[in-house]
């Protein structure tokens, strides 16, 4: 009778699987299983888990692979002795301190604010004549290329790196902060602005073509009205990542608020600590409504 | 179209004189700020010491070059470091950014005065701060070493998935989740069955984009005692050893140019 039934109404419905291969599915998942296995105990964690599990015999080892795949070792006294510590931080973070290093607090924020206000107008600046460049429908071969590795490095190239690097070569002081975020501007500005530009609509710009502009007038005209929307957004939110940037250029020395945190922290003031952190929290946020509230109203 | 009168004949003009006003007004407040933040960036620049920066960078640049090979073999465990950083980070992050998130999006929240805020707090308080500024904290707590970067890895990730999560659960189609409803099922087969299935492509996204990121953010952990290969990299600095510092940096390059191709691939496989 039930078995009538099941091939009336057909069998019970079951979700389909997220990835439809099944081969596939279980070659995840085992590969999955066994990263985790390595990278958090290692291959001597995992042959002690063999051994443990009776899968090989005593004594198993992998062999000299143990010196590559060690997993993670968490040190649980000293996490333990650094408790003390973080409850310090919490404590800090409910009685902050703005008063004692106020002077000094005042002066990093300057210089993070002088820096990202700098490097955005820089970086917006030189991202311009690049993103025009890296644009496949407005540039020719050669021009595209060069313009498109020089964001790629930009892009690649970590702000800290770049920060290490030029502190090492101008010295410690806001320049180095300063350069390093017009940098980091390139890559990202460019790259969205160049992306914008070759999804423009193709028909203005050839009727400003068409009316017998010069090459100057064409981009003015035909490319810069229907991308400078998007180019303030974007220069609107670069703002605010600079910001933040610059909060942790300071602990390579390259100047900023990141600086005096980094003199906090050595210092072990967690009440201090906690109002830079605070102020930092309080600005970026400031920052993120007014770039949020600019990017609607223009759109 | 505004247009004013020359000499008997219509001139046309884009904007009107407000309009236009306004807008030199923005430039110049512009220009002021630039100005502003220049000097104030050349004061705290010693000039003096910047006569001989081509000399200092083509010294650098020589001595930089060629990069020491043989420094390679003591670099595979900082890699495989910062890669299980990087991966194990994302891991534990999308573990806690997921509850985060079905509290945070309006459309799931239990409640919308109480929770919803308390999530938000959390998504707002954990990306304001940098992995950096968070490895910091965990390096005075847990100690320096893996573990420290592998939690300021996840704790920065958590808000970052937590909020586009979020965004793309309260995007999400509401028909399907009236119809689950319909069927009479419970709340909790609601989010299996009409919610899951439609966030799981956006969440796959989210993964592997973060992912990408924090490969870039644990190579530079190391720079404050937090594991992986960003601790050579500053001892290297440290002693000035610049063939072993370019080495570094290419295999850092490296590993950025791969962890991007391989998101693009599996995004594109996705999506």
């Amino acid at each position: 009778m039930s078995v009538a039934l099941e091939s009336q109404i057909g069998t019970a419905w079951k979700k389909p699987p997220f990835i439809k291969s099944r081969a596939l599915r279980i070659g995840i998942l085992v590969t999955v299983v066994l990263y985790v296995f390595l990278a958090t105990i290692g291959t001597k964690g995992l042959a002690n888990y063999l051994e443990y599990l009776g899968v090989v015999g005593d004594g198993f080892k992998f062999g000299t692979i143990d010196r590559y795949f060690t997993g993670i070792d968490v040190n649980w006294s000293r996490i333990q002795r650094g408790l003390a510590r973080g409850q310090e931080f919490v404590g800090g973070f409910l009685s902050p301190d703005f008063t004692s290093r106020w002077d000094h607090i005042v002066q990093g924020m300057y210089e993070s604010v002088v820096m990202t206000v700098g490097s955005t107008v820089v970086g917006i600046g030189v991202s311009i004549p690049i993103a025009l460049g890296a644009a496949r429908n407005i540039a020719p071969l050669p021009v595209y290329l060069i313009c498109r590795f020089i964001i790629t490095i930009s892009r690649a190239l970590n702000e800290l790196i770049v920060a290490i690097i030029l502190v090492a070569i101008l010295g410690f002081g806001p320049l180095a902060g300063f350069i390093t975020l017009s940098f980091a501007t390139i890559g990202f500005l460019a790259k969205l602005l160049a992306e914008e530009i070759e999804d423009m609509n193709k028909v203005q710009a050839e009727a400003v073509q068409s009316t017998g502009a010069t090459w100057l007038q064409r981009i003015n005209f035909g490319v810069q009205p229907q991308v400078m929307p998007r180019l303030i957004g974007l220069s609107m939110y670069r703002l605010d990542i600079n910001f933040r940037e610059s909060a942790v250029l300071g602990l390579v020395g390259a100047g900023g608020i990141g600086a005096t945190l980094n003199t906090a922290f050595d210092r072990y003031e967690f009440d201090t600590v906690a109002a830079i952190l605070l102020i930092i929290i309080a600005t970026v946020m400031v920052l993120e409504y007014l770039s949020g509230l600019i990017r609607t109203r223009i759109k | 179209m505004p247009q004013y009168e020359k000499n008997g004949q219509k001139v046309w003009q884009v904007r009107d004189r407000n309009a236009q006003l306004i807008r030199w007004g923005m430039w110049f407040v512009l220009v002021v700020a630039f100005v502003w933040s220049w000097k104030a960036i050349s004061d705290n620049t010693l000039w003096a010491l910047m006569g001989n920066v081509g000399e200092v960078t083509m010294d650098v640049a020589g001595r930089a070059v060629p990069p020491r090979w043989s420094y390679m073999e003591k670099l595979w465990k900082p890699i495989w470091d910062t890669l299980n950083i990087a991966t194990l980070g994302t891991v534990i992050a999308l573990f806690l950014a997921v509850p985060v998130a079905f509290l945070a999006a309006s459309n799931t929240t239990p409640n919308k005065y109480f929770v919803r805020p308390i999530a938000l707090l959390i998504i707002v308080s954990s990306r304001s701060v940098n992995s950096l500024i968070w490895a910091l904290l965990l390096v005075s707590i847990v100690g320096p070493g893996v573990f420290a970067g592998l939690l300021a890895i996840s704790i920065r990730s958590v808000g970052f998935c937590a909020k586009l999560l979020y965004e793309a659960i309260e995007e999400i189609d509401e028909g399907q989740v009236e119809a689950i409803t319909a069927t009479g099922a419970k709340r909790w087969q609601v989010m299996v069955y009409g919610i899951v299935p439609q966030i799981m492509p956006a969440f796959a996204g989210i993964a592997v984009f973060r992912w990408d990121i924090n490969i870039r953010e644990s190579t530079v952990l190391g720079l404050v005692g937090a594991g992986g290969i960003g601790l050579q990299l500053s001892s290297s600095l440290n002693v000035i050893a610049w063939p072993q510092v370019s080495l570094i940096l290419l295999v850092i390059l490296f590993a950025v140019v791969i962890s991007e191709w391989v998101s693009a691939k599996v995004r594109g496989a996705i999506i």
